[in-house]
């Protein structure tokens, strides 16, 4: 895409989404796409956070709100089970953290340096409601 | 198709405006979305009755502003609709905006523009202010004399925006009530003979193409953007006006009627020339053949494609002449004016020595006269005689108070 002269792309202020015609997008899994190079999908915008939403399956319950709430499309779930977050456009805003609803919550967010496993084996206990 | 045709009589009693109307009748526009403004108010009131008759299948979208109208009109073009709207003045400068969103998105959309005077003070009357604030919009300009020539030159523009080696907005530009509210005899097109040199429209790049999905109205930075603009006014440059001069070709087979890149009126010999647009080009061509009955030899060129400039063609037509005046019909508001600027640019680098000078006239609606005209030609005689202009280089016509002329 980059330094291609004035003559070389299509006119319009256009991009297009995918290499060649498609069928049953919707239907179709983001990383069996064919997506062009223009499309969001290949470019990695994981610099634009400063926080990170860890997950932490042991307390996941599927309820699938991440997913809903997600305002970027970052949670990837598969036939209706939560496997993880798509960090190249995660942008770290906290909504998925926010919606949790399992006690502890499955998603914490944590400054972008923190390892993960740390972050896992430090991970809150069950809030009893007695403080 | 589900609608009725009309039939014509050969010459009906028309104005501007619903010469205008009855030529997205017969262009079939899909959508016109619109906001009233006088004096262009009849041409979309015109689509939407006869679209409520039956006479058309399309979508007339009201919306809340002219900025909303060609939002719209982007839009439904961006889907991959035929789309035409019309408005004056202070609705197409509430446009401005949206006009460079339509031309850099490549989008053929038609939009009448019934000239009229900007604002303040108000005035709904007739100057080429609004014509002139959009040039350097991307968008192809024409410009109609009378109703017959707002009439066609829709036609003209639509196959020509429309072209795919072409892809870019056009106007049709007539004088607001001079043209636009004078009913006068216009020739027509039979619906079918209309139609067919319209020709169905061909999608483009489409978002109703759900096979091929596009993003329309992307960002680019320093690293594209002069990319885009670059090529945007190479097919202006190169590609608009052999591809504009074949739709006029075309045109005169279909109805006999000539139109010209730049219309020359007794010019194979003339010594001194008026340059100008709208209804004053009739004005000067009566006035040019009283003025030759008077030993002077004069002749008119009137502008028939304001964008893109017809620079190589009006060098060209003035090429013989001693003595040129160019009349604007604008403020230029501190320079010299858009026709002195663009004639002065086209023949500075030839063997053309003619003297040239600018004219102020006509803002708000105020008349241009035979006699102002008269005083002109004989004006652009005295300098042709004495080899030198006899007055200031820029001059004010038909404007009460002592003479106003500068440079």
């Amino acid at each position: 895409m980059a330094n291609k002269g004035w003559d070389e792309f299509e006119i319009g202020a256009m991009l297009r989404s995918f290499n060649g015609p498609v069928s049953d997008v919707a239907l179709t899994h983001q990383e069996d796409r064919d997506y062009s190079e223009n499309n969001s999908f290949t470019a990695s915008v994981a610099d634009w956070r400063i926080e990170k939403p860890v997950f932490n399956k042991d307390y996941c319950i599927d309820c699938q709100f991440c997913w809903i709430y997600c305002p970027d499309i970052s949670i990837i779930s598969r036939d209706k089970k939560m496997v993880g977050v798509d960090m190249d456009h995660c942008k770290g805003c906290g909504i998925c953290v926010e919606v949790c609803p399992t006690n502890p919550k499955s998603l914490l967010m944590y400054s972008e340096q923190t390892d993960e496993e740390e972050a896992l084996a430090a991970w809150p206990s069950k809030e009893t409601g007695e403080k | 198709m589900a609608f009725d045709k009309m039939e014509l009589r050969d010459i009906e009693v028309w104005d501007g405006n619903f010469a205008a109307a009855q030529a997205l009748r017969q262009c079939q526009i899909d959508v016109v979305a619109a906001y009233p403004i006088t004096p262009s108010t009849p041409i979309v009131e015109g689509y939407a009755k006869f679209l409520a008759d039956g006479y058309v299948e399309g979508e007339f979208v009201m919306v809340e502003s002219e900025h909303a109208a060609m939002s719209g009109c982007i839009g439904a073009a961006a889907a991959g609709g035929r789309v035409a709207t019309a408005t004056s003045s202070q609705g197409l400068a509430l446009m401005s905006e949206t006009l460079y969103q339509a031309s850099g998105m490549r989008l053929p959309i038609v939009l009448n523009l019934v000239n009229r005077a900007l604002a303040a003070p108000l005035n709904v009357n007739g100057d080429h202010s609004d014509m002139y604030m959009v040039r350097d919009s991307g968008w192809i300009q024409f410009d109609a004399y009378n109703p017959q020539e707002a009439y066609d030159l829709n036609f003209i523009a639509f196959k020509v925006a429309e072209d795919h080696d072409v892809r870019l907005p056009a106007i049709v530009n007539q004088d607001g009530f001079m043209t636009s509210h004078t009913a006068q005899g216009v020739k027509t097109l039979t619906d079918d003979a209309a139609y067919n040199f319209v020709g169905e429209f061909k999608p483009m790049n489409d978002m109703l193409d759900l096979d091929h999905p596009v993003t329309h109205g992307v960002q680019t930075e320093e690293d594209w953007h002069f990319e885009h603009k670059a090529r945007q006014h190479r097919d202006l440059m190169v590609t608009v006006m052999p591809k504009i001069q074949a739709a006029f070709d075309e045109f005169e087979k279909l109805s006999g009627r000539k139109y010209n890149i730049v219309e020359e009126y007794d010019m194979d010999d003339a010594d001194v020339a008026v340059v100008c647009m709208g209804t004053s080009v009739e004005t000067a061509r009566e006035v040019a053949t009283e003025m030759r009955a008077q030993g002077i030899k004069a002749g008119v060129v009137g502008i028939r494609v304001l964008r893109p400039f017809p620079f190589m063609e009006i060098a060209e037509a003035l090429k013989d002449v001693k003595a040129i005046a160019a009349l604007d019909r604008s403020s230029p508001n501190g320079a010299a004016g858009m026709l002195f600027n663009e004639i002065a640019g086209a023949l500075f680098n030839t063997d053309t020595k003619a003297l040239l000078s600018g004219y102020v006239y006509g803002l708000g609606g105020r008349d241009l006269t035979k006699a102002h005209l008269r005083d002109l030609y004989k004006e652009l005689q005295a300098n042709a005689d004495a080899g030198k202009v006899t007055t200031q280089l820029q001059q004010f016509i038909g404007v009460r108070g002592p003479k106003l002329a500068f440079l």
